[in-house]
């Protein structure tokens, strides 16, 4: 009998408790929370956007406002923005995205145009390949966040021990050349990272450098894949003899990251690649190789034309955005000169986002910090993506091509080159078969 | 319908009438997405090309089929899925019978063989691929280095086979997880009255247990089966599908399509190619399993 209510009365705790967290959620739930507009931010989980958001907080104090931040690896997010951009939901009012996707949905209305930010945000203070590369028709759809090009990263450590010289302007074959003299895989180092892993924003992306540097373009003007051209198999097979002889084991699975994790624990006398590394490697903390890093222009093939590398992240807002006019005081407040000013004098100027602006590059601060901004500045002004080739050429872009199936395209031509650098088949053959895989793609195009 | 329904008991219509909106709510779970993709993969349909939609009536299945990457993914899935089976099973079976012995500290040796099935496949791909097989800095690159031997670049030279090694890690645990109470469940006077008999240990596992065993192994591969044919995480994180076409199975060519290339139409059309393939699978399976089963009977 005790016992027993005691069982009632624990089930009616039980059942009080459980009516109580009901009301308890409901009204949770229902409760309406008016007062601070909120911004949804979609951003890439690069450095320079993770301090993005965190200095953030001065501007949801300044406008009242409340950031709600999603932030993606760059493959995933640019998944996840297509999809959401493509099928016209509106969850996000300010995005990341670079200078591939900025024309192509600025062209689809997908974008607002960002041309009334105002007199003080300094339009003629940015770079204007920056803002070209970010516009559609003269119209700039995506603010410029911070912008790379490509350069040579060396061990000036090793090169003096070796009795070399890195030229200011390297060609390729002084690169192979010091990448035979300084391989020493007995010593885990090797004498040249470039990257392997397959995909259009890995290894092809350094491929179509390659490419244009010697001389060759993806497509005719009539959009006829060029792919078993001699400046195509010429360039491969520069790339698969470097990699291959010179490089480190495993290169396949080796993409910007890892590489940049290579050349910083110093597996690697030298490296290719974007301008955006130098900051991470000039880091005693992140870098084992700080003081020793050294830096050139990125190298040339024999004629020496052609262009290199152009990429820049920007802050767009999506035409589905009901924001748009509180979105784009976020957009002007994180791309501003003021911004990049903060954010040196608050976190130290080597993480400021850089290349975007002229201003930068006229700040002592920054110039005494940096020792690579002079090479950058240099790099991105040089960089014209709107001439890739010296052959005549229907489409924009340096390490990619500016048409939407390029994603497609340039992952699968990156497989290909892989299947060759791990010796599966022959730089001719893997150029074969990349051949028909553009053409295939291309169908509706070379036929107009 | 109605007829039968006519001679039963009343009760039964309205049992039928309350489990109503669960079935109906199951079966449009199952038929709408289905019936989506079977739309679409008639369709014309680029993300990327907003309003170009026009029906492609059998053109993304002809595409898909006159391709080379169709056949490689296809031949890769199989490949994969019976390498696996093979693995899981023969390690499976190894595990339980070393398991069921009666030695000190089996309690903890048994929850550390069934530890690798509850790590997740990115994190155990990753580690794989960055602690383990790397050929820098990995630890097997480290004992093969110092024996002397070079180190060997798994995802470059075999990237299948990495895969399926990794995969076969992770699933071993399963198959212990179903064979090992199965072989617990084995009578131990049969046992007894076998080894009376003058059976070894190899004549007790042909003749007694591994009979015994046949069913839970058919088990074990229907449901491997089930969820290797769309195995994905693991190539994703460690080969991309590479180097070419080596290591793409045909999830991972539907991925391809669907969010490189933004081609809704093509991707779907795969997608119903891969329901095909799955069923022809499992039926084959239920075929040769249900065979086995007979004659044990």
């Amino acid at each position: 009998m005790a016992i027993e209510s005691t069982v009632l009365a624990w089930n009616r705790t039980w059942r009080v408790l459980a009516l109580a967290a009901t009301v308890a959620i409901a009204a949770w739930i229902l409760y309406p929370r008016g007062g601070r507009p909120e911004l949804t931010v979609a951003t890439v989980n690069n450095a320079e956007m993770i301090l993005m958001q965190r200095l953030s907080r001065d501007f949801e104090k300044q406008n009242g406002v409340k950031l709600n931040w999603v932030v993606l690896g760059e493959n995933t997010l640019r998944q996840r923005l297509t999809i959401d951009i493509s099928t016209g939901s509106n969850t996000f009012d300010v995005i990341t995205i670079g200078s591939y996707e900025a024309p192509l949905w600025g062209e689809r209305g997908w974008l607002v145009p960002l041309d009334d930010l105002g007199k003080d945000y300094g339009y003629d203070d940015i770079f204007p390949v920056v803002r070209q590369g970010l516009s559609y028709q003269g119209r700039m759809y995506a603010a410029p966040f911070y912008a790379e090009s490509a350069c040579t990263y060396y061990r000036k450590d090793l090169f003096r021990k070796a009795g070399l010289e890195m030229p200011v302007q390297p060609n390729y074959e002084e690169i192979r050349h010091f990448a035979q003299r300084l391989n020493d895989p007995a010593h885990n180092v090797y004498g040249i990272c470039l990257r392997g892993e397959p995909g259009w924003g890995q290894n092809t992306a350094l491929i179509s450098m390659l490419i244009h540097r010697f001389g060759g373009r993806w497509v005719d003007m009539d959009w006829k894949p060029q792919l078993t051209s001699p400046p195509w198999v010429e360039a491969v097979s520069l790339y698969v003899d470097l990699v291959r002889n010179d490089g480190p084991p495993g290169a396949i699975a080796d993409g910007y990251n890892e590489n940049r994790a290579l050349f910083a624990n110093g597996n690697c006398a030298m490296w290719v690649d974007a301008t955006s590394g130098a900051g991470a490697l000039l880091d005693p903390s992140q870098s084992r190789v700080a003081g020793t890093t050294g830096f050139a222009r990125a190298p040339m093939a024999k004629e020496g034309r052609g262009g290199t590398w152009m990429w820049c992240w920007g802050l767009a807002i999506p035409s589905s955005s009901t924001r748009a006019s509180l979105a784009k005081r976020f957009v002007k407040w994180a791309t501003s000169r003021e911004y990049i000013a903060t954010a040196g004098e608050r976190f130290g100027w080597m993480r400021i986002p850089p290349g975007s602006r002229q201003s930068t590059y006229e700040n002592p601060a920054y110039l005494a910090a940096a020792p690579f901004a002079p090479l950058v500045h240099e790099a991105i002004l040089s960089a014209d993506y709107t001439q890739p080739s010296v052959l005549p050429v229907p489409y924009v872009g340096l390490q990619y091509v500016g048409i939407p199936e390029f994603q497609a395209i340039g992952t699968e031509v990156g497989q290909e080159i892989s299947a060759a650098l791990a010796g599966h088949v022959t730089v001719e053959q893997a150029l074969a078969l990349a051949q028909s895989e553009v053409e295939r793609a291309l169908k509706g195009r070379s036929r107009k | 319908m109605t007829g039968a329904a006519a001679t039963k008991p009343a009760y039964s219509r309205h049992s039928r009438a309350l489990l109503a909106p669960s079935v109906v709510a199951l079966f449009l779970w199952m038929i709408v997405p289905l019936a989506m993709t079977l739309w679409f993969s008639a369709e014309r349909y680029n993300l990327l090309s907003p309003g170009k939609n026009s029906f492609a009536g059998w053109g993304n299945y002809r595409d898909l089929l006159a391709h080379r990457a169709l056949w490689v993914a296809m031949g890769n899935t199989l490949l994969l899925v019976g390498l696996v089976l093979v693995i899981t099973l023969f390690f499976g079976t190894l595990f339980s019978l070393l398991l069921d012995q009666d030695f000190p500290g089996r309690n903890l040796c048994r929850l550390l063989v069934i530890a690798p099935f509850f790590v997740m496949p990115t994190v155990s791909a990753l580690i794989w691929k960055n602690m383990l097989m790397n050929p820098v800095f990995g630890l097997f690159a480290w004992i093969t280095r110092s024996v002397g031997l070079g180190a060997i670049e798994y995802f470059s030279h075999m990237p299948l086979l990495s895969i399926v090694l990794i995969v076969g890690w992770e699933w071993t645990p399963f198959a212990v997880l179903i064979l090992l109470p199965a072989l617990q469940s084995l009578n131990p006077e049969q046992v007894e009255a076998a080894r009376l008999d003058g059976a070894g240990p190899v004549a007790l596992f042909r003749h007694i247990q591994l009979p015994h065993l046949l069913r839970p192994m058919a088990v074990v591969a229907m449901i491997e089966m089930i969820f290797l044919l769309s195995l994905f995480a693991e190539i994703y994180v460690t080969t991309g599908g590479g180097p070419g076409l080596a290591s793409t199975n045909l999830a991972y060519l539907i991925f391809r399509d669907a969010l490189l290339g933004w081609d809704v139409g093509r991707a779907s059309a795969g997608g119903v190619i891969a329901i095909v393939l799955a069923n022809i699978v499992v039926l084959f399976l239920m075929r040769v399993a249900g065979r086995n089963l007979e004659d044990v009977r």
